[in-house]
Order: C-alpha cells, then sequence, then structure tokens
C-alpha cells in the first residue's frame, strides 16, 4: 500500500469515520467549500454535504458549545479549530461546560477539538502554540497528541469513537513532513497507550509529537557517536498519561529525560517528574531532566524560534550529561 | 390586568435605571385564549407551587439544611412557567437560576429540588451540583452551568442537532439581562441565526444582575433591541403576565417548529428578592420592592384575571393551595429522611472509560509510596 502523509491519514479517518457513522460531522472555521486552512478536511463538503461539513461563524466558544451540545443528544461532533492557539477562545466551554458535563449532569459529551498545533514552523507567538498542558489539568478531558501518520489515524478514529470529549493535538510540522503506510482494516489505535518508538538500554527520553521525531535523530547520534542506547517513549495520549509505560522504560534504564516541545514551567514534564518520583523513584541512577522550550511566547524570527524550542543538539547535550551523571 | 400606567415611570430615575415599559402583546396568535379553563388552572398552580416550595427552602436554609445559596424567583413566577407552558413534551429547555417553575412545568418534582439543595445522596445529581442545576433529557431539561450565557451555544448545538436530524422539536433557553453582555450569549445567538436552528431565547430582565441595574448592563433602549442585530425577529412582553408570557413563547416556538429559525423574547420583570438569599438588596431604590410587592405581583394580577374572566372563586384556588402545601410537605419529609452521598462516589463518573479514578494513596492505608514500592537489591547502598 502507497504511503500517504499524517495530514492525509487524519483525513482519512474522519472519511472513514463519516462513512461508519451517519452521527459524525465535522465543524468549524472555513472547513466546507475551502477545506481547512491546511485542507485537513478538502474533499469532505463535496462528499457528504453541507449538512456534515458545517462551515461557522469565527466563534469557538459557540460551535465548541454548540458541538457539545449537539453531543448530549447523541451526535459525534468533530471540530477543527483552525489554529489550536484559538482553542483559548474555547477554553470556558471546554473546561467549565464539556469537562464536567458527565460528572454533574450525567450528559455524555462525545466530541473531537482537533486542530494545527506547534511551532518549528515560524508561525509566531500565535500560529504556534502547543496548549496541551493547560488542559491537563482539567478532569473530563481526554488529551491525545499523535506522532506518526499511523497514530494519527488510529488515534482519530478512536477519538471520534470515544465517549468523552478528545482534545486532537495536530502537529502542523508533521502534516506534510511524515507518511506511513496505514494497516489494513479498521485501525484504531487505543487512547491512554504509549509507543516505544525506539528500544534502548542506557536512557530513556519521554516525549510526544514533533519532538518525537527530534529525540529519534538525536539517539541515532548519541548511538554513533557515543555508543549509547536510547530508547524513545511516544505518549501519543497524554490525558490519560500510560503511567505503565513510564516506570517500565524508567526500571529498564534507570535514566530518563523527558522532552516536548511546551513551555517548561507548569508543563507536563513537570508532571511526568513527579509520576515517577512517586512511583520508581528507587529505580533512578540520576535525576529526571527536561528539554523543553523557554518560558517565552514563541518568536516569529527563525534565529528566534530556534533558540526557544528544543533542538536535535539539547537533547543530545542533556542526554550525554544524563548519561555520565 | 395591566398594572397601573406610572408602574415604571416612577423607578426610571433610580439606580434600577432605564427598565423598557411593559407592553401587553398583541394577541397574534390568540394561543392564550384558546387555553382551557383547567390548563389557566395549571398555569396558577405552577406558580403557587413554585413559590410555596421556594418558602419552604427558606424555612430549610434558615435551618442551615440547605447547605449553600438560595435563589429565589420570586415576583418572577409567571415568566417562567408561562414561557415552559408554551412547551410539548418532546421539546427541551435551558433553564436559569430564576426558572424553578419551568423546570416544574418540564417535569422536575418539588422532592428531587428539595434533595438538590440539601446535597442529599439520592439529589439528582448525587450531591455533586447545587440548587436548580441539574437536568434531565427524558423530561426534557438540560442542567445549566454557572457561567453566564454559556448554555446559549449549547443549546444552540442541542437545537442543531434537532435540525441535521429532521427532528420537529424545538429548544428553549433561558438568559438573564446580564448574560446578554457576554460573549457566549453573542456567539451562541449568532450561530443559531445563521444555522436557523429552532432555537427560542429568553431573556428575562429582572432590573438587576446580582446588584448592577439594566442601565449598567447595556446603552441598547432594551435588551430585544439586539434581536435585528442578529437578523431574528424579537419580541418583549410583560414578563408578569403568565398570559402574556405563554402567548409569546408559543408563537416563538411555533416559528421555530416550522423552520423559521431562532426568535429573541425579553420578558419584563422585577426580582424582589436578592441575587441570593444573603444579598440585602441595599442597592435597590428605596420603595421599589414594595411597589412590585404590591402592584405587580404575578400571582395576584393572574388571582384577579381567572376571577374577573374565568370566574375561578376562592374556594377553587385554596383548594388548589392545600393540594401543592400537601405536596410540598410531603416531599420535604422525603428528602428530609433521604442521606448524605458517600464520599468516596465523587471518584466515580469523570469518564465512560475508565468509570472510576483510584483515591490517593494516603487514603488507602498506605503509610508512604515509597514503602508500597519494589526497590533495586542495592537500593540504599550508595554504591549504585
Amino acid at each position: 500500500m502507497a504511503e500517504i502523509t499524517y495530514l492525509e491519514a487524519i483525513r482519512e479517518a474522519l472519511v472513514e469515520e463519516m462513512e461508519r457513522d451517519p452521527e459524525v460531522f465535522c465543524m468549524g472555521e472555513d472547513i466546507g467549500a475551502y477545506g481547512g486552512a491546511f485542507k485537513v478536511t478538502e474533499g469532505l463538503m463535496a462528499r457528504f454535504g453541507e449538512h456534515r461539513v458545517i462551515d461557522t461563524p469565527i466563534s469557538e466558544a459557540g460551535f465548541v458549545g454548540a458541538a457539545a451540545g449537539a453531543a448530549h443528544m447523541g451526535m459525534r461532533p468533530v471540530v477543527e479549530l483552525q489554529f489550536i492557539d484559538f482553542i483559548s477562545c474555547a477554553y470556558d466551554m471546554l473546561t467549565n461546560y464539556v469537562a464536567t458535563a458527565r460528572y454533574r449532569a450525567f450528559l455524555p459529551c462525545p466530541m473531537v477539538v482537533r486542530g494545527p498545533s506547534g511551532g518549528y514552523v515560524r508561525g509566531g507567538p500565535f500560529h504556534s502554540q502547543n496548549p496541551e498542558a493547560a488542559f491537563l489539568h482539567t478532569p473530563g478531558l481526554k488529551i491525545v497528541y499523535p506522532a506518526t501518520a499511523e497514530d494519527a489515524k488510529g488515534l482519530m478514529k478512536a477519538a471520534i469513537r470515544d465517549e468523552d470529549c478528545v482534545l486532537f493535538f495536530e502537529h502542523k510540522y508533521l502534516y506534510r513532513r511524515i507518511k506511513g503506510v496505514m494497516p489494513a482494516g479498521d485501525h484504531v489505535v487505543p487512547i491512554g497507550k504509549a509507543r516505544t518508538a525506539r528500544e534502548g538500554t542506557d536512557l530513556s527520553i519521554i516525549t510526544y509529537a514533533a519532538t518525537v521525531h527530534k529525540a529519534l535523530e538525536a539517539a541515532e547520534q548519541l548511538a554513533a557517536e557515543d555508543g549509547l542506547s536510547v530508547e524513545v517513549i511516544d505518549l501519543r495520549s497524554l490525558l490519560p498519561m500510560d503511567d505503565e509505560a513510564i516506570v517500565a522504560t524508567v526500571r529498564k534504564t534507570h535514566r530518563v529525560m523527558i522532552v516536548h516541545e511546551d513551555t517548561r514551567t507548569g508543563g507536563i514534564a513537570g508532571e511526568i517528574t513527579a509520576r515517577i518520583n512517586e512511583s520508581c523513584f528507587e529505580w533512578l541512577d540520576a535525576p529526571v531532566l527536561r528539554v523543553t522550550a523557554h518560558d517565552v511566547p514563541l518568536p516569529y524570527a527563525p534565529a528566534l524560534e530556534d533558540f526557544v524550542l528544543p533542538q536535535v543538539r539539547d537533547i543530545v547535550t542533556v542526554a550525554r550529561h544524563l548519561a555520565r551523571y | 390586568m395591566d398594572a397601573p400606567a406610572d408602574s415604571t415611570a416612577s423607578l426610571a430615575t433610580g439606580v434600577g435605571g432605564r427598565r423598557p415599559t411593559p407592553v401587553d402583546l398583541p394577541v397574534q396568535g390568540g394561543y392564550a385564549a384558546r387555553l382551557p379553563r383547567e390548563r389557566k388552572l395549571e398555569l396558577y398552580r405552577w406558580m403557587r407551587l413554585t413559590r410555596t416550595l421556594e418558602e419552604r427552602l427558606v424555612a430549610l436554609y434558615r435551618q442551615t439544611k440547605v447547605v449553600g445559596g438560595l435563589f429565589r424567583s420570586l415576583g418572577q413566577e409567571a415568566d417562567a412557567v408561562g414561557s415552559a407552558f408554551a412547551l410539548e413534551r418532546r421539546d427541551i429547555l435551558s433553564p436559569l437560576i430564576r426558572n424553578l417553575g419551568s423546570m416544574l412545568v418540564k417535569g422536575a418534582t418539588p422532592v428531587e429540588i428539595l434533595k438538590q439543595y440539601m446535597a442529599k445522596g439520592d439529589s439528582p445529581t448525587r450531591g455533586r451540583e447545587l440548587n436548580i442545576h441539574f437536568g434531565d433529557l427524558d423530561r426534557g431539561f438540560v442542567g445549566q452551568i454557572s457561567h453566564l450565557g454559556d448554555m446559549v451555544p449549547v443549546m444552540a448545538g442541542v437545537a442543531l442537532s434537532f435540525k441535521l436530524r429532521g427532528e420537529d422539536r424545538v429548544v428553549l433557553v433561558y438568559v438573564g439581562d446580564g448574560a446578554t453582555s457576554t460573549g457566549a450569549f453573542h456567539e451562541g445567538i449568532n450561530f443559531a441565526a445563521v444555522q436557523k436552528v429552532p432555537l427560542v431565547c429568553i431573556v428575562e430582565n429582572n432590573g438587576y444582575a446580582y446588584s448592577t441595574p439594566t442601565a449598567r448592563q447595556t446603552a441598547a433602549r432594551a435588551f430585544v433591541d439586539k434581536a435585528p442585530g442578529y437578523g431574528i425577529p424579537g419580541v418583549v412582553a410583560d414578563g408578569n403576565d403568565v398570559l402574556a408570557t405563554y402567548e409569546v413563547t408559543k408563537a416563538a416556538v411555533d416559528r421555530a417548529r416550522a423552520g423559521g429559525g431562532p426568535t429573541l423574547i425579553e420578558l419584563v420583570t422585577y426580582r424582589r428578592k436578592g441575587h441570593a438569599e444573603h444579598d440585602n438588596q441595599s442597592y435597590v431604590p428605596d420603595g421599589e420592592i414594595e411597589w412590585w410587592a404590591a402592584n405587580n405581583d404575578p400571582i395576584d394580577r393572574y388571582v384577579q384575571w381567572l376571577a374577573e374572566h374565568e370566574h375561578v372563586t376562592p374556594a377553587e384556588l385554596a383548594a388548589l393551595d392545600e393540594e401543592v402545601q400537601r405536596q410540598v410537605d410531603a416531599a420535604t419529609e422525603e428528602a428530609e429522611r433521604a442521606g448524605t452521598p458517600e464520599p468516596a462516589d465523587c471518584l466515580e463518573g469523570i469518564y465512560a472509560e475508565p468509570p472510576r479514578l483510584g483515591a490517593h494513596w494516603y487514603r488507602e492505608g498506605v503509610r508512604s509510596a515509597v514503602e508500597r514500592n519494589e526497590r533495586p537489591a542495592s537500593w540504599g547502598t550508595h554504591d549504585g
């Protein structure tokens, strides 16, 4: 079978799920006739009609709220945020309304909120964000952030079938750079399960999304130049998080670093570190280290963006320090 | 049944500020006129039940049996009851904090309300949410959240599902005068208007948002003036006239059902109690509350109307009042007997999967996380 891109894999999942279940429909800004800012939904309106691919006014709170209402009634909305940066406009709706609906009112809210995320694309402060940590702190939401085309498809299908609201972060740097061959048949990747992207024995890099690829590149370099065997864990799901996979890799290599593209303070790396501390501290031979963005809004100029975001050389530097510790 | 002509003029200069003059709606549909006598008595009964139940809640609040705040709808019973009365059983509404009457009309029971306020384990939300914040899709009401305006987009989405599936159902969403200032209200109404979904939005203008008078909420002449900005019809009616609220809502509901899209209705009423029971209403001009109590009480007005137009006798109403009283007494007894929630129930149902979260280890009798953990053989030897 032919390789398809990460972006095409998402589209394939949307098409298959819309064909499988008439309750699935898409909503968002410019997703219909135009096919979305990144063309993820291209061709969907022609295929499924205006009733199932709905162009909305510019009102993230409005259509995320409307998705919740439709989801209560048994429909399965998939909402696109044109850039994930605009999820903050729907923050109240997601955290106060959607996330609490099942708990406080026994109202199911099966919906997907998806959108292009992340940097390395010279998008500047408002088209490059990684706001996942802001939602990790909200019980009632689920968060996935795939790094491969296969996972992009399989997790999207799982997200659409999930009985709760799933925030589906798509890395726009990976949209057309990453390709994969889709497994045959109904390819669903379970939410909450990490993936070992590379086996290793000397140290572990726990990461997700675009930095999975940075970590793999670093691992390759560390193997060639230092003879280090580096394990790379791709979390794939952030909420729920695969604690078993985290503990397993700690117990295997005893040296762990966490890499993410989001800023450091209050970030997901801190949460993972705390979990390791509480559940397998005794198996560590070194402190858990973090490689993250600097705590600044992401600047536009290439020299600035490259300095702020984690690069392969940063991962290599920290891994060497960790290996020597 | 009209209020005296100077009813609002006397208030116009107070801090309560400008308030649209209640207007009696021209009875275009004649819906209210066509209600049979027993249905008209039902309207009375729902209003009376609302007031009696709230009075009982005040007593329980003073006995500290209501564990949180208490929100009254005194003086607003007509707008809640009359509007909800215009829905069919299959239709869905989302109430606001002063729409106890709407929920009762939709099938919420007094014992449920009492158990909610008293945070009982078998309350509709199992002690998770407060007051009238609960819902039941089967009976046709969706529980609100405290973030004002948020229910407008959500209910627009419920209406969208009716449109997409071709279901013959209508949605009614209530907001207060204050919520019209929120972004969510704007986004929700705009979305509903563009999508032409079967949504009716009622703005209950009761003069105050907490302590803030309407003049500090909007520079518009009336809330209904916002409707043309969304390209939808707007209508204003006297919210203290139960038949008028029924009339305008029924007309809007029928229009939505026929595919005509949303309507914005402003019901002009007056909040005679504070935001909640603790609020001493120090910000209200002297005499304003008393004026409304004496001259424009929705139940008093309707009693007079029933006597004049339907020859309803005081004995008939007294019998209804007694029945309501018995119902509230029985509900109170049942609610007081109910137990409190099992604490660990709070870990259930945040997700469909997993259905239950584990309690933190220090709630499970383990003395320390480290103690529980396995350790490598070399642990503690400092020789790596």
